[in-house]
């Protein structure tokens, strides 16, 4: 059998020019045959489109019986369960499907991937996402110290994929920790440092990610803060940039929903990124169905393609760079293993994701949003910023989080994107298309 | 409650086993706060065993839980029995709310297996809102200790990215 193309390379090859970036749904279905469909309508698609995989929430917890059970009983699961199901049944998902023009990335948010790198290998699929930290601390209780060894015991294994003859793909998911409220300056710092964990456990094809968040201008300084810094780390040219549409508390309205996604493809193509994930109507209220998801593909993909690349990028010195460069610097100054420097740095504080309950976050770090739309530190603990520096309005920490304001801040995006009246223009007739 | 000796004010806030969503549990945890409860808060994807040992220990004058990711309805269940097969934890008043399965129309269906599976309430998104809760806290033995927060307002179901 012929080896599956490079996902990284496909990427590149298609996006991020002119045409925007390759899009890209974020789908899982317990049942084989509705995976399927959810593939092959991704592939129809009337835009650049790659396929997702995204498995269950049992199978990233590593309770595959459990998974067995809800099929057996014919209950619904979140995601496809690939542990679960027979070898045959997945290859028989992706038969015809998945080929040289489609290829497909699994995703699942697992701090123990152990038996799903396992199934990935045997059914020859090269792409996924992950990383030490990004799956771990967001997602549950398995200790950030045996998330690094899972993860780099796994991207071994997974980079032994090449003895056959097949390139692996590895996607850092550190650019969107909690999905909001963390400035992006620790965002960019996240995805650089798992990408080049990545390439120290010697995955060669590598995509950073970045989620939308909640000022145009800031993210666009992000990204731009992001390819320079990956430009000068890691040690590879097979590297591409992924824009996650907002992750946060969705617009409820379909206006709403279609604004946040138009901004975020238009920041994807603004920055170059070569891929976007994209967000649904339904987001808000349940997982989407697969008409919604195409909708939102080629709503995007439409919506990034009218967007002009911007000229010379946001301004390469901005203080998110600056941010994000300090802490990089001061992780990888612990210690020449990026795995040990990264536990050294969240058991002294130098990484903290704000609001994160991980028992091995310092969990001191506060972001809010400021007046002018942009994430701040509310309190920055013990992570190496000046208090006076970038970032930051000099936060001491006097701002005292409350429920309320905490759901003003999480409810920011959504609100703002709702009450926004709808302009004609603003769906390109798309909206509805495929409902 | 014969077995218990409540800890004045200790609540704990915790997910369930398979839901990875933290912040319905950070706004749950503030909102307690400033009724006037110490919150002991789990995080998210807590396994059954852990929550048991946690509440013999602590002892708390309630819990709850919060669920996001549709499949609160069968975590939610599987872990109520267990907290009520523990001798200490009988009487404990327990709760659950947020976004209990994938589809809404399954809502009353739902909430009433979790009732009988042995929660005091439970708050299906859609209907719940901070008012409804606050109600039910203050409706305890004893009540809140602080006074009643300005809310009104659904709980968050945030997507903290993937998968649900």
């Amino acid at each position: 059998m012929r080896p599956p193309l490079d996902f990284g390379a496909f990427v590149r090859r298609h996006g991020g020019g002119d045409g925007g970036p390759v899009v890209q749904p974020r789908m899982g279905f317990g049942r084989p045959a509705q995976m399927r469909a959810g593939l092959a309508a991704t592939r129809r698609a009337n835009a650049t489109t790659v396929g997702t995989i995204t498995l269950d929430s049992y199978t990233r917890v590593g309770e595959p019986d459990m998974a067995a059970r809800a099929l057996h009983e014919g209950a619904e699961l979140n995601g496809y369960p690939i542990v679960t199901h027979d070898a045959a049944v997945t290859g028989a998902v992706l038969s015809g499907i998945v080929d040289d023009d489609f290829p497909v990335q699994i995703r699942h948010g697992s701090a123990m991937p152990r038996d799903i790198f396992t199934a990935l290998t045997a059914l020859s699929l090269n792409a996924t996402e992950g990383g030490p930290i990004s799956y771990c601390l967001p997602y549950g209780r398995t200790p950030l110290e045996e998330s690094v060894r899972n993860w780099a015991e796994c991207a071994e294994r997974f980079a032994g994929l090449r003895e056959r003859g097949i390139e692996p793909h590895l996607e850092t998911f550190g650019g969107c920790m909690l999905g909001q409220l963390c400035p992006p300056g620790q965002l960019v710092a996240l995805s650089a440092l798992e990408a080049l964990f990545f390439y120290q456990h010697g995955i060669r094809s590598l995509s950073v990610s970045y989620a939308q968040q909640t000022s145009f201008e800031q993210d666009c300084e992000a990204l731009t803060a992001l390819r320079r810094l990956c430009r000068a780390l890691l040690p590879t040219d097979n590297w591409h940039v992924v824009v996650y549409a907002y992750m946060g508390l969705y617009p409820a309205t379909d206006g709403g929903a279609y604004r946040l996604l138009g901004q975020a493809a238009e920041l994807a193509a603004a920055t170059g990124a070569e891929r976007l994930i994209v967000k649904t109507v339904a987001e808000s209220r349940r997982i989407p169905t697969i008409e919604e998801n195409v909708a939102a593909l080629e709503y995007a993909g439409a919506a990034a393609a009218a967007t002009e690349t911007m000229a010379g990028g946001a301004p390469a010195d901005s203080e998110t760079y600056q941010e994000a460069l300090a802490l990089i610097e001061a992780v990888l100054n612990l210690d020449g293993d990026v795995g040990r420097a990264l536990l050294t740095a969240f058991r002294r504080g130098y990484l903290d994701i704000p609001y994160c309950l991980h028992p091995d976050n310092a969990g001191r770090a506060r972001g809010y949003i400021a007046d002018d739309g942009r994430l701040r530190w509310a309190e920055r603990g013990a992570l190496p910023l000046g208090r006076g520096g970038p970032g930051g309005d000099g936060g001491t920490g006097a701002r005292r989080v409350t429920s309320a304001g905490l759901l003003a801040d999480l409810s920011y995006v959504r609100r703002t994107f709702d009450t926004e009246p709808l302009k004609p223009g603003d769906t390109q007739g798309r909206l509805g298309a495929h409902q | 409650m014969s077995d218990v000796v409540p800890r004045p004010g200790v609540v704990v806030v915790s997910g369930v086993a398979s839901d990875s969503h933290t912040w319905n549990l950070v706004f749950l945890q503030l909102l307690l706060e400033e009724l006037g409860y110490e919150v002991v808060n789990l995080g998210p994807c807590v396994p059954d065993d852990v929550l048991v040992e946690e509440c013999e220990r602590l002892a708390p004058v309630m819990v709850v839980l919060s669920s996001v990711n549709g499949h609160g309805h069968q975590d939610g269940a599987r872990s109520v029995r267990r907290l009520r097969a523990s001798q200490q934890l009988v009487g404990l008043p327990i709760a659950i709310g947020g976004k209990l399965g994938i589809h809404e129309k399954d809502n009353a269906a739902h909430v009433r297996k979790l009732l009988d599976a042995g929660f005091d309430a439970v708050f299906a998104d859609g209907d719940e809102r901070v008012v409804d809760f606050q109600r039910f806290v203050r409706a305890l033995p004893g009540g809140a200790p602080g006074p009643a927060v300005d809310g009104g307002v659904p709980e968050p179901a945030v997507d903290g990215g993937v998968p649900r």
